[in-house]
């Protein structure tokens, strides 16, 4: 039975969509324009549909090595995080030891330090060891994103019981196979969330990378906007089409997989 | 697995590496280099607690301190409000709710830095196109006044979040069965009531979550201060991670910049071991 009350909140409702996504709708709407019709118009559609700006503004940001940059940096921590952190999590969750409580409590207070309060050092340290650049930096989100991620393996794997991993050794598996034949399965839908949050976080970041990579060519997408819009910043017309670009491969990403994007974060911020 | 085993060892190893280096090392190294005169390079000697002396005298740090706590309040309010509205109406049985939390979660996929870059179309183009057509003057030159930059920035952050904080509290409105809720609407309790004394204490938990992640993000921000205002203008919207970045990288006052980085470490810090004291307390009362 439906209720008569739900009408007005349908309307509500698809008002409120309309509201959110107005910024999109005026980013896209202006890319298509020149950059005179922007001037003069900003609020309706193009008189004349345009794709000058996306060429221009894909080679100026070099787009595909752009955009493969930041895949590359994206996959090779999360997969790091993932692999190193379950590992760390599954030690420490076996182990019950003074020892161990306190490098657990030491991870989950490291979520507490603001990234500001150690950027300075780390930066000149790494610097001086000439660490930066891709594999330094692939270290650093390992350092940044251990925490959280080894907090939300422990938590799963409390609830795995011990049994099973006694059960496997008496079939004469070492601790490596028990873990990743046995443990590390299990341990799927945890891993889905591990890597939905990191992935956004990293994808994502400038700060760090724009501290970290000093190689011409290395950019990632918002390293690169970054300059792309430093240069064109009165160029309207240019700018939106490169931050629409920037933005495609979220959207479609997020097409494909919204119910497991959502449900991750939840899941990442209620435990 | 044992504790004197070397598997144990190797398993958390690469991780502990990790963090001590990237973390923990830079935060112990950069609070001796608070007390010192380290110009990045090299530390000539110590200089006891007068960064942090000149820190509470510095104009621009508690001018920064204090524009991010107003904005941390009103962003925190407002995020909440909007979050939890959004979550009650697509908890509604609303043939389009699928879509419209798709529609509202969507801002938090895009990184901070174009998000701001967007808004700054939107305020000073669209906001303008939008003024001249209505008449409105007040829509004109926005950005451009310390008044409409705090605005800004609270807009932006709040469309930008409050899908997220909805997500959060739709986790814990589906929790609330519908059985009781039916019950107390047969029993005779109005929508107000049904709200108040049923949905209200089970989401209650839902708010410390929000409120901690709001407040974190909030406090911390830096992308979108970057690319909507640039702090601008006359550094009156810059917020203390901004400051903290350019007293460092920007005027090369390195130990100095570290010893603002402390106290942003503190204050955080409390922060938090408040938040958790808080709501660890209000569940034993519970």
């Amino acid at each position: 039975m439906r209720k008569p009350y739900l009408i007005p909140l349908e309307v509500l409702g698809i008002f409120l969509a309309l509201l959110w996504l107005a910024p999109f709708y005026l980013m896209i709407v202006n890319s298509l324009k020149t950059k005179r019709e922007i001037f003069e118009d900003t609020l309706s559609p193009p008189s004349k549909v345009t794709f000058d700006n996306y060429v221009q503004a894909f080679m100026e940001l070099d787009f595909l090595k752009t955009f493969a940059n930041s895949v590359f940096i994206t996959v090779v921590s999360v997969v790091i995080i993932i692999l190193f952190s379950s590992m760390a999590a599954y030690a420490l969750s076996r182990v019950k030891s003074k020892f161990s409580t306190f490098i657990f409590f030491v991870f989950v207070a490291a979520m507490l330090i603001p990234f500001q309060s150690v950027m300075i050092p780390l930066i000149t340290i790494f610097g001086k060891f000439d660490m930066l650049n891709r594999g330094g930096l692939i270290f650093m989100y390992l350092g940044f994103g251990a925490s959280l991620s080894i907090f939300l393996y422990h938590g799963a794997l409390n609830s795995i019981p011990k049994t099973l991993d006694e059960a496997a050794i008496i079939d004469g598996a070492n601790k490596f196979q028990v873990f990743w034949y046995i443990i590390f399965p299990m341990l799927k839908p945890i891993t889905v969330t591990v890597a939905i949050l990191n992935t956004i976080w990293i994808w994502n970041d400038y700060l760090l990378p724009s501290l970290v990579i000093n190689q011409q060519g290395m950019e990632t997408i918002p390293l690169k906007m970054f300059f792309f819009f430093g240069e064109y910043t009165k160029q309207w017309h240019l700018a939106l089409a490169g931050l629409t670009l920037a933005i495609i491969p979220v959207i479609v990403l997020y097409f494909f997989a919204q119910r497991e994007i959502i449900k991750g974060v939840s899941d990442g911020a209620v435990k | 697995m044992r504790k004197q085993d070397l598997t144990y060892w190797l398993f958390l190893m690469p991780v502990l590496a990790a963090l001590v280096l990237v973390v923990i090392a830079p935060l112990l190294l950069g609070v001796y280099y608070s007390f010192t005169d380290w110009n990045g390079i090299q530390t000539k000697g110590f200089v006891g607690f007068d960064h942090y002396k000149a820190l509470f005298q510095d104009k621009r740090f508690l001018d920064s301190l204090w524009f991010t706590i107003k904005f941390s309040i009103v962003s925190i309010i407002l995020i909440n409000l909007i979050g939890l509205s959004l979550a009650l109406l697509v908890t509604a049985k609303l043939k389009t709710n699928k879509a419209l939390r798709t529609i509202f979660f969507m801002p938090n996929l895009i990184g901070g830095l174009i998000l701001g870059f967007i808004w700054q179309f939107i305020f000073t183009k669209a906001f303008a196109g939008f003024g001249s057509l209505v008449g409105i003057e007040s829509l004109k030159g926005w950005l451009s006044t310390p008044n409409t930059g705090f605005w800004g920035l609270v807009i932006l952050m709040s469309w930008q979040m409050s899908g997220y904080i909805m997500v959060i509290y739709i986790a814990y409105l589906e929790g609330v069965s519908s059985e009781l809720i039916e019950a107390a609407e047969i029993d005779g309790a109005n929508a107000f009531q049904r709200f108040r004394h049923i949905v209200f204490p089970l989401v209650a938990p839902a708010f410390t979550v929000s409120m901690f992640l709001t407040l974190s993000n909030t406090f911390k921000l830096y992308d979108q201060n970057l690319s909507l205002t640039g702090g601008g203008p006359y550094n009156s919207t810059q917020m203390v991670a901004m400051e903290i970045f350019n007293t460092a990288f920007g005027r090369y006052e390195m130990a100095y910049g570290q010893a603002k980085a402390v106290i942003f470490f503190i204050i955080v810090a409390v922060i938090a071991l408040l938040q958790v004291y808080l709501s660890k307390k209000r569940e034993v009362e519970m």
